[in-house]
Order: structure tokens, then C-alpha cells, then sequence
């Protein structure tokens, strides 16, 4: 269980989060929506513990994370981030392999090698896994990241512990094709569960596909916390949104939005 | 590039350092066969007769500069490494942002007060003023270079505010060496370009302590460098400490330069090329380009220092000539290569 207490996070004077309150259970998908300058971004970073919050908790399991160690937290905490630029000639299994850095000290053990290479075949990306990440296209990196990051948490730590996945606009830059895999193996993952998964998703028609819980942000403040047919209606994303959608009910029980 | 071609990489990197190291020792103003070499050094063995002349100046200078030229490769080459993980960026070296030009600015100024003040100098003394002055110009690079809004150092400010620091620090040292009555504070031409020919036993020592040391701790933190390598904030995703692991790199950087340059004055462009050879030959994991980037940091000065001795004898070429000529051409071939916008 991931709680966030009374969260404010200011830069300067101006308030890019106020007075955020809320709590995401393992073993569902929970999306942030809502427009620029929400404050979407900010609690994703706060709640991994990039950011520090001025006032307010984040909890893991009811303990509070700015008393755990970077290496600690590591351990069963990721962050899947959008478009990574690396300078420098690295391969495909070595950035995979980082994903097991907070795992080992000093050399890889066999376990982490065999964890690599299961992720590496779990996204498809062990055929380049010698080809240097430089020279891979915009959905394959995010392939390769995506692997690096679930082999940081592919095994389970403790056994009452959960494992901590956020998502920090991950489909941007991806073409539709790959925004929809890559949301069918986020679920995929999510469904376990010890795993509480919050994450950044800028298609409203992508969260209202995929999520178990929407979180609506405006203005820095919760607009509306539920399952997407409550967060979703036409009044609420007019008023958050400035655009009003039509609904439409699909045959699989979900809803889809169209823009005029 | 897996492990296993990887470790054979470094060891045909020790075969070749070592084979320059050979080559050092016998050519020069004067040549030394390996027999020559051999009895020098049995001579220092007990119940041997004293040295010959040539014998000591093999011993005392011959053989501790061509170990100090190890020496100072080596901390050259690593800073280069350390500085370019750090900044995620192939194109910085301790020489370009500030760090050699203030080390050689505080020995400098060590000399002339040393005149002046007549401090008792210890062992110690020279390295102590060259890494404050190492420090204080580094800091004073990145306090320079960082913009305003975010507090990030851009990499052409930084190439930028190293060149005028650069230039303060070179002009300052002109000035010390213009009222200096130290002959070798004088001589402006150590400090700007470089030399080997001051090495003794106690420099040997000294830089052997910094350049081991710094190295293993670097060494210690290569994964973490790694880690830094997809980005700070991925970084700490990883469970890095990035504030306190730039602090500690940047440290270990200040020192291993700043007390080889306290010895042998600027040496440029080693810390540029070298990472870059290795990354050619052996990718970027930064375990390998740390203890490989010793290694051909190494073998590259003591190959400039041969040169350096070798084409004017029995005079010989400041170093800093012969690896600038080397290495501004390489600087120029990468900064038109990877299309910086400025």
C-alpha cells in the first residue's frame, strides 16, 4: 500500500502540489490525468521519492520513505521514464543489467544474469542485446528501459513486502502501435499482486482503456479519485479540460471519448 | 563487448605499457643496453660496489622520471574518465576546465611565497598548494558556468568559462614566474607546457601515493558512474547518492591532477583522448575504462616523453608540446563529430 499524506511540494513560492492526499493499493493500475501544469509530474517524482515534499508523508507500507536510504528504496522501487539519451557506447544487456545495480555490489551474480536474460526475452529485445543502445529506434529503447527497469523488480525482496512501479510519461514519443503494448505489459505486471503501480499517461482514451483507478489532478489539487466511469464524465473533463468530449460506450464495457 | 574480451584488452594493455616502459628507460640523451640496465640495478643490492656515474644517472634520473611519466599518465588518464562520466560527457578533461591550470597556479605561487616568506617547505607543502589551487579554480569554473535558472552547468559554458579561467590562472602563473627569484618558478614554459625532466625519487612517491589511492576509490564508485551514465535522476532511481557520489569523484579528480601537475606542470589532452580510445576498443563501462584508462594514460605520456627527449637530443621538447600536437586535432575531429549547437 502506497499512502500520500497532506502533500505540498513548492518551487520558489508557487505551489506545484497542494495539500495532496491519497492512498494506491497493489494490484491495480492507477493513472494521473489532467492538463499541463497539474501537477501530474510532480507527485509521480514526490511519491518515488525524487522530489522531497515541503510539508506531508509518503508512505510504503506505512513507513515513512524519507527516513530509507537511496540504495534501500532501490531495491524495490522503479521508475519508467520517458525517452533516455545515453552519450555513450553502451549495450543493450548492459543497460538491461542496470537495472540489478541495487541488487549486487561489486559484480553481477548468476541470479541477476539470469534475471536480465528472462527480461530481455520477456520484451523482446534479446535479439540487439549487443547492439549499442544508440543505435536502437524510439520504440525499441523504451523496450529496453522498460526491461531494465522490471528486472530491478522482478524478484520479490521480502515476502510482506510490496514492489513499487511508477510510470513518469513513459508512452511519449511512441507511436500508437507501441503505446497499446506497452500498456497491455504494464497491466500485465500490475495484475501481481504485491505491485502498486502509479504512473503519468497523457491519452485520456489510454487511461480510461487501461486504468483500475484514475486519479484527476488540476491546478496542483485532486479533482476526482475513482474507476474511470466516475473520474471520466463529460461535466467534469469540460470544466478540468476547457474541451468537451462525447462518450462513447464500447463493447467491451468501456468508455471512449471523441474531441470535436 | 563481453567480460571475458574485455579483461584480455587490459592485459595486452599491461604487455604494452611495460614495453614502453623499457623503451623509456633506454633511449634518451644518452642509451642504456638491458645489460647496463641490469647491472644498474643490481648495483643497488648489498655488498655491491657504489654506482658509476652512468649507473646513478640511470638511478636517479633516468629510471624515477620514467616512472613518474607512468605515474602522471595514469592520473591524467583516469581524471579524463572521471570527469567525463561525471559530466555525461565525452568532451570535457581536467586541462579544460580549470583544474590543471589553478593546481599549476598554486604550486606556482608556493615557489614565489616559499622565496618570499622563507616557509619551511616539507615533502608535503608543494601538493597541498597545488590541490587548493586546483580546487579553488574548478569551483571557480563551475560556479561560472552554471546557468541561472536551473542551476545546471552547460557544457559550452563550461569549455567556455574553462577557457577564460584557463587564462586567468596561465596569466597569473606569467606574472609569479616574471618576479619569481625560484629558477624553477621561472620558468614559465614548465608550468604552460609541461615537463618530466624534475622528476626524483620523492615526487615518484608522492604522486604513486595520490594516483594509487585515487584510483581504487574510483574504481569503488565505476558502478555507480555507470549508473549515472543513463541520467542523474535514472541514476538515483538506482539507489545513487548523485549529490554525495559528484562530490567524491570531483574530489578525487581535484587531487590525482593537481599533485601530478604539482610535479610536472600542465600536461593537456591525455585526459580527452585516452577514455576515447578505450571506449573505441572496449565500450564504456566504467570498471574498464578506469583501470584501462591508467594504463594507456601511461603508455601514451611515456610515449610523448620518448618523443619528447628523442627528437631534439640531447635536449629535449616540453611534453605539453607533443601531446597538444597529438591531442587538439583529436579535440577538434569529436567537437565537429557529435554537432554541438552553440
Amino acid at each position: 500500500m502506497l499512502v500520500g499524506s497532506n502533500i505540498t511540494f513548492r518551487v520558489g513560492s508557487k505551489e506545484l502540489i497542494s495539500d495532496i492526499s491519497a492512498s494506491f493499493a497493489p494490484g491495480g493500475l492507477h493513472l494521473l490525468v489532467g492538463p499541463n501544469g497539474a501537477g501530474k509530474s510532480t507527485l509521480v517524482k514526490v511519491l518515488a521519492r525524487l522530489l522531497r515534499p515541503q510539508t506531508g508523508t509518503v508512505e510504503y507500507e506505512g513507513v515513512d520513505v524519507s527516513q530509507t536510504s537511496e540504495a534501500e528504496l532501490a531495491k524495490r522501487r522503479a521508475v519508467l521514464s520517458q525517452a533516455i539519451e545515453i552519450a555513450f557506447p553502451l549495450t543493450v544487456r548492459e543497460v538491461v543489467m542496470m537495472g540489478r545495480y541495487p541488487h549486487f555490489s561489486g559484480r553481477p551474480g548468476p541470479t541477476d544474469e539470469q534475471i536480465v536474460d528472462e527480461v530481455m526475452e520477456h520484451f523482446d529485445v534479446t535479439e540487439f542485446k549487443d547492439r549499442y543502445y544508440q543505435s536502437l529506434s524510439g520504440g525499441e529503447r523504451q523496450r529496453v528501459n522498460f526491461a531494465r527497469v522490471l528486472a530491478q523488480l522482478w524478484s520479490h525482496s521480502a515476502v510482506d513486502s510490496c514492489r513499487y512501479l511508477f510510470l513518469d510519461e513513459p508512452l511519449t514519443f511512441l507511436d500508437i502501435r507501441h503505446q497499446i503494448d506497452f500498456m497491455k505489459r504494464i497491466r500485465s505486471f500490475t495484475k501481481d499482486a504485491d505491485v502498486v503501480t502509479v504512473g503519468v499517461v497523457h491519452d485520456l482514451n489510454l487511461a480510461a482503456r487501461f486504468a483500475d483507478q484514475i486519479l484527476m489532478l488540476n491546478g496542483g489539487r485532486i479533482v476526482a479519485h475513482g474507476t474511470p466511469a466516475e473520474v471520466l464524465t463529460t461535466e467534469r473533463i469540460t470544466h478540468v479540460f476547457g474541451v468537451e468530449p462525447t462518450m462513447v460506450q464500447t463493447t467491451d464495457a468501456g468508455i471512449h471519448l471523441i474531441f470535436n | 563487448m563481453t567480460a571475458p574480451r574485455r579483461q584480455l584488452l587490459l592485459i595486452a594493455l599491461v604487455a604494452v605499457t611495460l614495453l614502453v616502459l623499457v623503451a623509456s628507460i633506454r633511449y634518451g640523451a644518452i642509451d642504456f643496453s638491458i645489460a647496463e640496465i641490469s647491472r644498474a640495478l643490481a648495483s643497488l643490492l648489498p655488498g655491491r660496489p657504489e654506482p658509476t656515474l652512468d649507473q646513478r644517472i640511470f638511478l636517479e634520473l633516468r629510471f624515477p622520471r620514467a616512472i613518474l611519466c607512468l605515474l602522471v599518465g595514469a592520473s591524467l588518464g583516469v581524471g579524463g574518465t572521471l570527469m567525463q562520466a561525471l559530466f555525461r560527457n565525452p568532451i570535457v578533461e581536467p586541462g579544460l576546465v580549470g583544474t590543471s591550470s589553478g593546481a599549476a597556479f598554486g604550486s606556482a605561487l608556493f615557489f614565489v611565497l616559499g622565496g618570499v616568506f622563507h616557509i619551511g617547505a616539507s615533502l608535503w607543502s608543494l601538493p597541498i598548494a597545488a590541490c587548493a589551487g586546483g580546487i579553488i579554480s574548478t569551483y571557480l569554473v563551475f560556479l561560472l558556468a552554471r546557468s541561472r535558472e536551473d542551476g545546471r552547468a552547460s557544457i559550452v559554458m563550461l569549455l567556455l568559462t574553462g577557457l577564460a579561467v584557463n587564462a586567468l590562472f596561465m596569466s597569473a602563473i606569467g606574472f609569479l614566474s616574471y618576479i619569481a627569484r625560484d629558477p624553477q618558478a621561472r620558468s614559465i614554459t614548465f608550468w604552460s607546457l609541461g615537463t618530466l625532466s624534475g622528476a626524483n625519487w620523492k615526487s615518484v612517491e608522492i604522486v604513486a601515493l595520490t594516483t594509487i589511492l585515487g584510483s581504487i576509490v574510483a574504481l569503488r564508485y565505476a558502478k555507480q558512474l555507470n549508473a549515472l551514465m543513463i541520467g542523474e535522476e535514472e541514476a538515483t532511481y538506482l539507489g545513487v547518492n548523485v549529490n554525495r557520489l559528484k562530490w567524491i569523484i570531483l574530489s578525487v579528480n581535484v587531487v590525482i591532477v593537481a599533485v601530478a601537475t604539482a610535479f610536472t606542470g600542465v600536461i593537456s589532452f591525455v585526459g580527452l583522448v585516452v577514455p576515447h580510445i578505450l571506449r573505441m576498443l572496449g565500450g564504456a563501462d566504467n570498471r574498464f575504462l578506469i583501470v584501462g584508462s591508467a594504463l594507456t594514460g601511461a603508455t601514451l605520456l611515456t610515449l610523448a616523453d620518448l618523443i619528447a627527449r628523442l627528437s631534439v637530443r640531447p635536449a629535449e621538447l616540453p611534453i605539453g608540446i607533443v601531446t597538444s600536437a597529438v591531442g587538439v586535432p583529436v579535440f577538434i575531429f569529436l567537437l565537429r563529430r557529435r554537432q554541438y549547437v552553440f
